[in-house]
């Protein structure tokens, strides 16, 4: 079996592999689906729930893209400000770090005092959390274009919008769509914890409802699915990145 | 001939100098239109402190800076540049990587969309003369080292510019490469007219190259020696091997280690 082969099989050997340990040791150990319901017990509840499930997770979904979308477009024209502009950043920097070390959840009631239980809340929180490696990564990109690059176009007479445009947005772009696989998955937090706490559809008001009716099979079915939402967006985002910058990853090969 | 470059009486403080002293000291160049200038001197010595000085990418603190009869006092538009690192665009082919100064300066920059073919032609003729005959379409990182520093020879050369700004092109180049690349630019020289000035910490390479030879002191730069080089042109790389070229590089290399002794 070539090494390719390897790498496309692994993902699905050690994830069927993780679920069987887990089957083995709940069987095994009679654990009381209470506690760790097995595998088997949680396909059976998705199952069982699965128009439920759909409901809230379409929901979820539509919250975090929402939120993703405004951290895209915000993230994007902050992540350019502040690269392009020595002062916009040093003087913004120390708010933006502040504004990312509050916990979100501590968010949430404020939104619902501004704007009540409902939508705007989980999506507003998908927003606040990822927007944040968005604009740093951006930044960091058009910030560090090569000093020799730079004094090449400004001989030339470029203007600072020139070069942005040219060089620092081009060459911020990888850094832009990696950022977005993290910035993905934030936002998915984000909704969640909106939803658990603001919002009366969704998985996050699901769970918060399964689990005060301990509803445990409910429960895990619904982490479930909220993990393979997060792995498809995640892996739609690494696709889009690949299918854009290659050649950020083809020149950084050339140069090893 | 008439004076092209005139550096006169400048000195030059960077704003975010911390130690607050000059890069260059009372510094005084001229160079004729046409002229192929070298300036070599230890690093850290303000070499390439000049060229920006030159291009109106720094402003001296004292003193003039006179390019084309025209003072100084914005980045100057009619100069191209190549250093030590190609700084090719890795997202754009080669082609496009040359291009570039063309959607920057004016009157290409208005012209570029509706005259596509025609600089592109001009840029292909470009990499035929630098020996990169068809490799347009390539990625920069698809190229050796040698030929992103060709390819970058084509970018600072591909508007016309009246002053070529060489800041240790080659230093990066194995010795084979760096001899190949010689003969390219004294072929780029001669059939451009271009005034070329060269920054570089390679005796041999200036010798071969330069009709004028500028060494400079160690920080603070100021010039302590300025020789012309009469070997005639066109040069083959055969004269580097006559008693007369080590004679002269002998002569350089004793002005460079007495400007490090009194640094
Ligand atoms: N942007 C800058 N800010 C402050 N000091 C600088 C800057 N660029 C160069 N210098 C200083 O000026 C001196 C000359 O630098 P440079 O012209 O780059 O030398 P060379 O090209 O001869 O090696 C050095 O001491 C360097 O530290
Ligand atoms: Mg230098």
């Amino acid at each position: 079996m070539t090494v390719k082969r390897q790498l496309v099989l692994a993902p699905w050997i050690f994830t069927i592999g993780f679920f069987a340990i887990w089957e083995i040791i709940c069987r095994g150990f009679g654990i009381s689906s209470f506690i760790l319901p097995a595998p088997s017990t949680i396909m059976a509840a998705t199952w069982e729930y699965r128009n439920q499930l759909a409901y809230h997770a379409m929901h979820t979904l539509w919250m975090t893209l929402a939120g993703f979308g405004l951290a895209v477009v915000f993230g994007l024209l902050l992540g350019v400000a502040l690269g392009a502009s020595r002062l916009i950043n040093a003087g913004t920097y120390p708010l933006l770090v502040g504004f990312n070390s509050i916990p979100k959840v501590a968010v949430v009631p404020i939104l619902v005092f501004w704007f009540g239980v409902g939508w705007v809340p989980p999506v507003m929180t998908a927003f606040l959390i990822s927007f944040f490696p968005i604009v740093v990564n951006v930044a960091t990109g058009i910030s560090t274009v090569e000093p020799e690059m730079e004094d090449v176009l400004r001989a030339l007479g470029a203007s600072k919008r020139d070069i942005i445009l040219k060089v620092g947005l081009p060459r911020a772009m990888p850094y832009f769509f990696g950022s977005l696989k993290v910035a993905i998955t934030l936002a998915y937090v984000g909704s969640v914890i909106g939803e658990q706490n603001a919002s009366n559809v969704g998985i996050g008001n699901l769970l918060t409802r399964a689990s005060a009716a301990f509803e445990v099979p409910l429960v895990w079915a619904a982490l479930v699915v909220l993990a393979v939402l997060g792995v498809v967006m995640y892996m739609i985002t690494a696709f889009v990145e690949q299918s854009t910058t290659g050649w950020a990853q083809r020149s950084q090969m050339a140069n090893a | 001939m008439r004076t092209f470059v005139d550096i006169h009486d400048v000195t030059h403080v960077y704003a975010r100098a911390e130690d607050g002293l000059p890069a260059v000291e009372r510094l005084n160049i001229k160079i004729q239109e046409g002229e192929f200038a070298a300036i070599v001197g230890p690093s850290g010595c303000g070499k390439s402190t000049l060229m920006k000085l030159a291009t109106g990418l720094q402003f001296p603190k004292k003193g003039t800076v006179v390019v084309d009869g025209r003072q100084v006092g914005a980045p100057v538009k009619l100069a191209g540049m190549a250093f030590q690192n190609p700084t090719m665009l890795p997202w754009r082919t080669t082609l496009d990587n040359i291009l570039l100064p063309l959607e920057i300066v004016e009157p290409h920059r208005s012209r570029l969309r509706r005259h596509k073919a025609e600089y592109v032609a001009k840029a292909e003729a470009l990499l035929a003369q630098v020996g990169l005959k068809g490799q347009g379409h390539r990625f920069p990182w698809q190229l050796s080292g040698g030929m992103q520093q060709r390819a970058s020879l084509c970018r600072a050369l591909i508007h016309e510019p009246k002053l070529l700004m060489l800041d240790e092109p080659f230093g990066a180049l194995d010795s084979f490469t760096r001899e190949e690349l010689w003969c390219v630019i004294r072929d780029l020289h001669a059939a451009q007219g271009v005034t070329v000035i060269l920054v570089t910490h390679d005796l041999r390479e200036a010798a071969f190259l330069a009709d004028r030879i500028f060494c400079m002191s160690a920080r603070p730069g100021r010039i302590v020696a300025e020789r012309e080089v009469a070997f005639p042109r066109p040069r083959d790389l055969e004269i580097t091997y006559t008693p007369e070229f080590s004679d002269l590089v002998h002569e350089l290399r004793g002005h460079i280690a007495q400007a490090r002794k009194a640094a």
